[in-house]
């Protein structure tokens, strides 16, 4: 039986998960647990080099292995016009590789047969042979004009992809020239992989005598995909039906189109059969993305009291062989101009450079608003230099520069209009929890006793809720979100959103929005995403814009559904509708609070009992063009212990205040603290993608590649402030980003604080054991 | 992820599955717990045409005691070792290894003789029975043979065993004095190899001084090593501060390490340094406390 949750009024409560009961049972139904009749596999064959001309694919063996059905390459691709398509962020990728690879764990040709081990085999028996080039790994060598220009099908003779820069540059030198105080750092967000559980696949389902593709895929964006393939491909939009099924996790790893994706289609058209390709672990490790890979430089300038007069930023970002980042047309930096932080800095200045490398492409944003994480990191950094520089305690150094509550809209430097925020509040609870000063005073004691033991802090600010049609797009598409209502005879509700969880509580939190609004219970409303057949259009999940958009879209359907209702209750209760109230769960006559009636009441009277002249039904769609993007914020202390004879962090304590306004469910909000929180844990101290001079991926699995279990998870304390958005319906801002963006400084920030009495300012991320040991020998410091 | 194409038999007597292993030699692979094999066959790393399981020969299961020693039945799993609380009072050092193996999925299919035979550097078995001073006792179509751990590992997934030879037990030496174990293992996550290991074990006579001691090193070498010189300057001696020290710099001296990913190889020794020289000191405590065998 399935779990009723019959609270009236339910926004803000702690209402159990109504997707848990499929998912804790194993009844969920993700891609790879769809088998259609008739079913092929696909395989990839792989490039071992970075960097190779291909001399010569022969496919014969395997085209002669008994249950191998087609094997494709780039050059079969090329007739078809499809050995490239074209990437979110504007570039082109080759789907099959022709000329030459550009990164290691390339695709090279596909292999479709009758089991998935099959395919294996004849993936294997394709011989490629390469001739090795020199493979630029290095971004800042990838820019000098010595280097090798990978990209032979561009006009554009550089490796350079683009350069882009916000901001006073003149206003941001002089003032830098004229602080008291200047400090740089150079700060690396190294490469990391988002890593679901749930790798990326699809299955292509193409039938030929109805010209209609059905197309199974793990995505966090599936009108958008449709879109995308309507144009590529050039079947008509109305004759593809994309599914997003369960989805084991996204993070930013399932919004883009992959090469897979393509070849399956393809193969799928030419068969006339079912194909299904879905990545094994180092193939989504290698290939299908990665994150961050940002090496910033920063410049921050203050006067004597340690008011903040002006940031200067310049990055290198390495985006791999092709530019796949996933950001908004406008923004090849994604929102990395949230770099100000939750700071009332004067002047400030940005600059990105994305460069092509012999690694896999991508750009993604992993958990976070686009490029958010970076900036967030780098100026929470940066701040703890500051504060070491002036010998400032580093709270005392954030509350003299926060933006003050009354100055809210804000207006950035770098030109946002933060809607609402307090961060002196939101920081003071922090240290209330930990108890900053007695924290402080112990520090004091065990380093007279020799001891390390460090409190970092970071207090950010995201940007998320992408976005207004006036700046935000992919590929010419608004990124606007939607809602359709349908409320039955009986009052119970089907609604269908434009975007599409993957683990983030939608069919919960989006029943609480609608319950809360038609005066229904969570029981009463049934949350359908994934379908583009069904769903309204909208543009997905990801970047913490489900709740500023579709949720948006879900309050304003649902008042849309009950302004009709309203007429009804008035037919129902014999007055004029301006004489009838809502009280948040009736409709209630004016003056006579026992003549009311329920929405399942006028729900039945929609199809039953109408008004003369009035169209039957109850129900309404919401296309949510938000007025402006939301800004969560946080303060998290972390508090670490250092191992002096191994150099092991250990994490001793972790409080995170967040403040994403209205909270719809504090039990969901804590779950995406938690695990937004691990995610930023394992960033600071275990994860990375790195190469080797040849361009050889060094982690490509999970013995490599490390995702933390619950035994090293530390224990997270949670907090909140709100102070809700003024602009969004019901004041929600989004949080499922927050812990990713805010974490990973405040982890590295008590580090360096536990290091500072020897003059450390800065290790970069991941904080290997070693690494502190290294840094920990050189100072002399040994068990 | 998929392994190649294979065959697969699953004998029910130890002599049968020395006769498969005889007829298909090198394209034959033992299945034990499957936990670094399926693994490499995954990965298409390893492709034995014959895949023989072992896990239904009666023979390898189980275990005894005699006199002056234990003997573990090839099939012998980590768990099972993990949650026998009886092995502490003569065998300290077993549960505290076993614990340390990767997670509780691993251990409950891993097998003792499995992770010897398969040789890794990193394994904690290797380590911890090379400190005991164990053997394994190998059946082939000759017969029986004993092999010291020490011999057993040649070098990095290299061992002496014949390809027709299958581990049939590990006999681990009873102590004759006080003794007391301990353990350390610094891994990046629970599930991971040990970046080093340290296993040691140290008995003492009445007057409490060491009459025997094992130190194994994971992860520092081609094989588990054996930091003989630490060992031999705390024979004779009551654990002390000092001596302690010594011994530990001497097992750093001993280390072999490498450079990689988990860090360099002088990181890696001057651990094996910090690790002896803590686990001494715990056993010392423990030996004080009278929490040991004989106490
Ligand atoms: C995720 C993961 C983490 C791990 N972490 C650790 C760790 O932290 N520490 C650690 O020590 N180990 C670790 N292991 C390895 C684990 O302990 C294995 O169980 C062990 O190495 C092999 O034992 P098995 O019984 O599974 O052997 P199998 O995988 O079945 O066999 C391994 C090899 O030994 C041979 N073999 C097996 N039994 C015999 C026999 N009786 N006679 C002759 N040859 C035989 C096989 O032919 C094969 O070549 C890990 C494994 C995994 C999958």
């Amino acid at each position: 039986m399935a779990l009723e949750i019959t609270e009236s009024r339910p926004l803000g409560k702690p209402i159990k998960r109504k997707e848990d009961a499929r998912f804790v049972r194993g009844q969920g139904r993700y891609l790879d647990d769809i088998k259609l009749p008739d079913m092929l596999y696909l395989a990839l064959v792989r490039s071992p080099y970075a960097h190779a001309r291909i001399t010569r694919i022969d496919t014969s063996r395997a085209q002669a292995l008994p249950g191998v059905r087609l094997v494709l390459t780039g050059e079969d691709l090329a007739k078809m016009n499809l050995a490239w398509m074209p990437t979110l962020a504007g570039d082109q990728q080759m789907v099959l590789a022709t000329g030459k690879v550009l990164f290691q764990y390339q695709e090279v040709a596909a292999v479709v047969a009758d089991s998935r081990a099959l395919a294996e085999d004849g993936a294997q028996l394709v011989e490629v042979e390469y001739d090795p080039l020199p493979a630029v790994v290095d971004p800042f060598w990838a820019l000098s004009p010595q280097a090798p220009v990978l990209r032979e099908d561009r006009e554009e003779a550089s490796n350079r992809i683009f350069h882009w820069e916000v901001g006073d540059l003149d206003g941001t030198e002089r003032a830098l020239r004229d602080a008291a105080t200047v400090v740089t750092e150079r700060i690396r967000m190294p490469r990391v992989h988002p890593a679901p559980l749930e790798p990326c696949g699809c299955i292509a389902d193409y039938n030929a005598a109805r010209g209609h593709l059905t197309w199974y895929v793990t995505s966090q964006a599936p009108h958008a995909h449709r879109t995308v393939l309507a144009m590529v491909a050039g079947l008509p939009e109305h004759k593809i039906h994309v599914i997003s099924p369960d989805i084991g996790g996204g993070f930013g790893n399932k919004v883009p189109v992959f090469p897979g994706y393509v070849a399956a289609i393809v193969a799928s058209i030419s068969l006339n059969r079912p194909v299904k390709w879905i990545e094994a672990r180092t193939e989504n490790l290698t290939s299908t993305n990665f994150a961050r890979d940002y090496h910033m430089e920063v410049a921050l300038g203050a006067d004597r009291d340690g008011r903040v007069t002006a940031l200067r930023v310049s990055t290198v970002a390495d985006h791999g062989a092709f530019d796949a980042a996933a950001d908004p047309t406008k923004f090849p930096a994604g929102l990395f101009s949230i770099v100000t932080g939750s700071y009332d800095f004067p002047v400030a200045y940005a600059a990105v450079d994305g460069v092509y490398t012999n690694k896999a492409p991508g750009g993604v944003a992993y958990r976070c608003s686009f490029r958010v994480t970076e900036a967030s990191f780098l100026i929470e950094r940066a701040m703890n230099t500051l504060a070491l520089r002036l010998n400032m305690d580093p709270a005392e150094l954030r509350q003299r520069n926060f933006i003050a509550p009354e100055r809210f809209p804000y207006q950035s430097p770098l030109g946002w209009t933060y809607d609402s925020g307090h961060y002196a509040a939101t920081l003071q609870k922090a240290l209330d929890i930990v108890d900053y000063p007695a924290l402080r005073r112990e520090q004091a004691e065990r380093r007279a006793r020799g001891e390390l033991m460090g409190i970092g802090l970071s207090t950010f600010t995201e940007i998320v809720g992408a976005g207004p049609s006036s700046t935000f797009d992919i590929l010419g598409i608004k990124m606007f979100d939607s809602c359709e209502i349908r409320v039955h005879p009986t009052g119970k509700v089907i609604a269908r959103l434009g975007t599409r969880h993957q683990g983030q509580g939608h069919e919960t939190t989006f029943a609480q929005v609608i319950a809360e609004e038609l005066g229904l219970t969570t029981d009463d409303v049934l949350i359908e995403e994934g379908d583009t057949d069904t769903a309204p259009y909208g543009l997905g999940t990801y970047a913490s814009r489900s709740t500023p958009l579709a949720g948006g879209a879900a309050a304003l359907a649902a008042r849309r559904v009950r302004d009709k209702a309203k007429k009804i209750a008035a037919h129902l209760l014999e007055v004029d509708e301006a004489e009838v109230e809502w009280d948040g769960q009736n409709f209630v006559a004016m003056g006579a609070p026992d003549r009311s009636v329920t929405m399942p009441a006028v729900a039945l009277a929609a199809y039953t009992n109408l008004p003369h002249g009035m169209e039957p039904g109850l129900e309404a769609t919401y296309y949510y063009d938000p007025p402006n993007l939301t800004f969560p914020n946080g303060a998290y202390v972390a508090v670490v212990d250092i191992d002096k004879g191994t150099g092991a962090v250990t994490v001793r304590r972790f409080v995170a205040v967040d403040d994403c306004g209205t909270v719809i469910n504090p039990m969901v909000v804590d779950g995406q603290i938690h695990g937004g929180l691990t995610e930023g844990f394992a960033i600071a101290f275990m994860q990375e993608i790195p190469f080797d001079e040849d361009g050889n991926c060094l982690a490509p699995n999970f013995m490599d590649y490390l995702v933390p279990t619950a035994v090293e998870t530390p224990h997270w304390e949670t907090g909140r402030t709100v102070t809700p958005s003024p602009h969004h319906p019901i004041g929600a801002k989004g949080v499922g980003e927050s812990p990713n963006v805010g974490s990973p400084a405040a982890f590295a920030n008590a580090v360096i604080d536990a290091l500072s009495p020897l003059g450390v300012t800065n290790i970069d991320i991941p904080l290997f054991p070693w690494k502190v040991w290294e840094v920990l020998r050189e100072h002399g410091v040994a068990e | 992820m998929f392994p190649n194409a294979f065959d697969y038999a699953a004998p029910t007597s130890l002599d049968e599955a020395v006769d498969l292993l005889s007829r298909y030699g090198d394209d034959a692979k033992v299945l034990a717990g499957g936990q670094s094999l399926l693994p490499m066959m995954k990965l298409r790393l390893a492709a034995p045409a014959w895949v023989i399981d072992i896990n239904r020969v009666p023979e390898l299961d189980g275990r005894r005691e005699s006199d002056d020693a234990l003997i573990l039945g090839a099939l012998t799993r980590h768990s099972a070792i993990e949650w026998d609380r009886d092995l502490d009072a003569d065998y300290p050092l077993l549960r505290e290894t076993a614990a340390l193996i990767a997670d509780p999925l691993v251990r409950n299919r891993g097998t003792v003789a499995g992770s010897l035979a398969h040789a890794d550097p990193a394994a904690d078995w290797a380590a911890c029975l090379m400190a005991l001073g164990a053997s394994v006792t190998a059946r082939g179509p000759q017969g029986d043979r004993l092999i010291p751990v020490e011999d057993l590992l040649v070098d990095t997934l290299t061992t002496s065993l014949e390809l027709d030879e299958i581990i049939t037990g590990v006999t681990v030496p009873r102590p004759a004095g006080r003794a007391a174990a301990k353990s350390l293992k610094l891994e990046r996550k629970v599930g991971d190899f040990a970046v080093v290991g340290v296993s040691l074990q140290v008995e003492v006579g009445s007057g409490g001084a060491v009459s025997r001691v094992g130190i194994g090193l994971a992860a520092v070498g081609p094989t588990a090593l054996r930091a003989r010189e630490a060992e031999a300057v705390l024979m004779g001696r009551p654990l002390g501060p000092e001596v302690i020290r010594e011994a530990a710099a001497l097992a750093a001296a001993a280390a072999d390490p490498a450079s990689d990913r988990r860090g360099s190889a002088a990181y890696k020794r001057d651990v094996v340094r910090v690790f002896v020289e803590r686990g001494l000191t715990a056993v010392q405590h423990r030996l004080a406390d009278g929490q040991a065998l004989g106490a």
